[in-house]
């Protein structure tokens, strides 16, 4: 495998649970050594491509790569390079840190002064090293979630998978959890893909794919999907959307899309077109907000949809 | 920067080191579960000798026990039975664990873990049956208080079937707790078919030669456990055989044949990758 081969290679993937289709062909690629975002709202189909890609899941239809191994036919391997950081803790809570490092070392073939020093190296990276004789039902849930990723990462896999890595996080620990994933790609050379719902979190990655009823509506880095909106960005709250629509349109010349009983313009020069706006509609509008285009912008775009 | 050709062929993780691993973790958590220690040690031993007490003036002793050439009161004759029903509850409370850590999420970071899903099944199976070593084997420092004396060759012997008695049991318990999502659901198969396999397998009661219920004994493969349990409890006597008491080579093959089972069973339903495996 070369080192520009992509770490993860998915190709037309297909997924129903029973009657339900949960992912409608996707097709991307994770380059080698980046912090790889899947942005969906819960139902978008981010959890079971995350379950496909860890093994959990099997492949129903189409193919995929991971680092190189075939993921129907190599499942071993793939295993053995993969570390998987679960949204509930896989961890023992009964057990102590230590204890829960040692039984996923032996799980992965590691023993003796080699994984005790792993284990200590781990620890002292995710700086949960004071802790180790502690019961994990001790810990708070950011503690619980930095051992969680040393668990994950004792066997050195060259890729990491997080599933919504943030949640049951306070503001702070997010901050602290994402400075130690950039450390640790860097360290590493690890690759790292995160399933995440929350917008604040996609802007941390390098490329993000954006996936809504499964199905892949974009894929870029933060900075090129924003820009791909375009402008600025309004967005008018009203009692009867329906109207002031029309109204819009025919006074303006605009486009406008109309996401539930919102309002939404793109255009350059957004700062002019909201006090002509104010000024003509004044009382058939609610509220009104002028922002450069975020993530969520671009979601309504490609999706027509409220992220909420 | 590690250069990632040390990571190139990591260390495969074979099959013994995760099955200790897996058992070790088993033996740990009931250690720091007081209550489970005494919910399969001790509800069985009230059992015997609360009914061993009140069952006493009623009980009838089987035509096999006048090879002992002396009186077996109920409490001897429910002895082994009560051995075989600790062996069941350890089984039971070690199985039921797979359902919490299914919800708590330790089990999917085994299911993603390189280890076959075969090192999976005999680690809960060795850890059941080490646990039921324990308990079973202090029940049975008893067994001179009833008369019955141990050898060295027996004391091996006893342990032997028990142990492979524990790994049947854990295994018919992993089958019936892997598809199930709540601990609920265990306790309704616990009731409606652990307890009945029990009490109708010559544990409690010996059976009549006739009718239905020497043909439910005959079917029923935990009668095979206890009858080869009874027969090596009684090594130096040669004990008629009956339909209650088969013979000692049927037993044991009859618990062979039942152990392939359930552990087959329970690597081919480890071995489906299901969504309910994730959280």
């Amino acid at each position: 495998m070369s080192a520009s081969a992509p770490a993860i290679s998915v190709q037309d993937v297909r997924f129903a649970y029973g009657e339900r289709q949960a992912l409608n062909g996707l097709t991307f690629d994770v380059k080698d050594g980046e912090i790889f975002g899947l942005l969906g709202p819960n139902g978008g189909g981010k959890s079971t491509l995350f379950r496909i890609l860890s093994t959990l899941l099997p492949l129903q239809q189409g193919a995929a790569q991971v680092g190189g191994f075939d993921l129907a036919s190599q499942q071993a391997m793939v295993r053995q390079i993969l570390g998987v950081t679960f949204q509930s803790p896989s961890l023992d809570r009964k057990l102590t840190v230590q204890e829960n490092l040692k039984h996923q070392g032996h799980l992965y073939g590691l023993r003796g002064a080699d994984l005790q020093s792993r284990i200590g190296l781990g620890l002292e990276r995710l700086g949960v090293a004071d802790r180790r004789r502690e019961l994990v039902s001790k810990l708070s849930g950011g503690l619980q979630r930095r051992v969680e990723i040393a668990k994950s990462l004792l066997h050195r896999p060259r890729l990491l998978l997080l599933d919504e890595p943030s949640t049951g996080l306070d503001p702070g620990a997010r901050i602290e959890l994402w400075k130690y994933l950039r450390e640790l790609r860097q360290e590493m050379a690890l690759t790292i893909v995160v399933t995440t719902h929350l917008l604040d979190e996609a802007e941390d990655c390098d490329r993000l794919g954006i996936l809504h009823e499964g199905q892949m509506v974009a894929l870029d880095t933060p900075d090129a999907l924003r820009s791909s909106v375009g402008g600025d960005c309004l967005t008018i709250r009203s009692r009867e959307p329906e109207r002031l629509a029309v109204d819009i349109t025919a006074q303006f010349g605009v486009t406008v899309h109309r996401v539930g009983d919102q309002l939404r313009i793109e255009r350059e020069g957004g700062h002019d077109l909201l006090r002509d706006v104010v000024s003509q509609f004044g009382t058939a509008i609610t509220s009104v907000t002028l922002g450069k285009p975020t993530l969520e912008d671009v979601f309504v775009q490609r999706t027509g949809k409220q992220f909420w | 920067m590690n250069q990632p050709a040390e990571n190139q062929q990591p260390a495969r993780p074979g099959l013994w080191l995760p099955v200790w691993t897996l058992a070790e973790r088993e033996l740990i958590r009931f250690l720091r579960q007081r209550t489970r220690v005494i919910g399969a040690l001790g509800q069985p031993l009230l059992f015997w000798i609360l009914f061993g007490a009140g069952l006493r003036n009623s009980f009838q002793a089987p035509a096999w026990s006048e090879v002992l050439g002396r009186e077996l009161t109920y409490q001897e004759y429910f002895f082994p039975g009560v051995a075989v029903l600790i062996v069941l509850f350890t089984a039971i409370f070690s199985t039921i664990s797979i359902i919490e850590d299914r919800k708590e999420g330790f089990l999917q970071g085994v299911l993603v873990s390189p280890i076959s899903r075969l090192a999976l099944v005999l680690g809960k199976l060795t850890g059941g049956m080490l646990l039921s070593l324990i308990q079973a084997g202090i029940f049975l420092a008893l067994a001179p208080w009833m008369g019955i004396s141990i050898g060295p060759v027996q004391f091996v012997l006893i342990f032997g079937f028990l142990a492979l008695l524990a790994f049947t049991l854990t295994a018919l318990g992993f089958v019936m707790a892997w598809p199930l999502d709540s601990t609920q659901g265990y306790h309704a198969l616990m009731s409606m078919l652990l307890m009945p396999m029990w009490l109708l397998s010559g544990a409690f009661f010996p059976g009549g030669e006739t009718g239905w219920l020497s043909w439910v004994m005959r079917l029923n493969p935990l009668t095979y456990g206890i009858a080869a349990l009874r027969r090596l409890l009684y090594w130096d006597h040669e004990l008629p055989t009956s339909i209650g008491l088969p013979s000692l080579g049927t037993s044991i093959l009859v618990t062979v044949v039942f152990a392939a089972v359930c552990i087959g069973l329970s690597v081919v339903l480890a071995s489906r990758q299901s969504s309910r495996n994730a959280r």
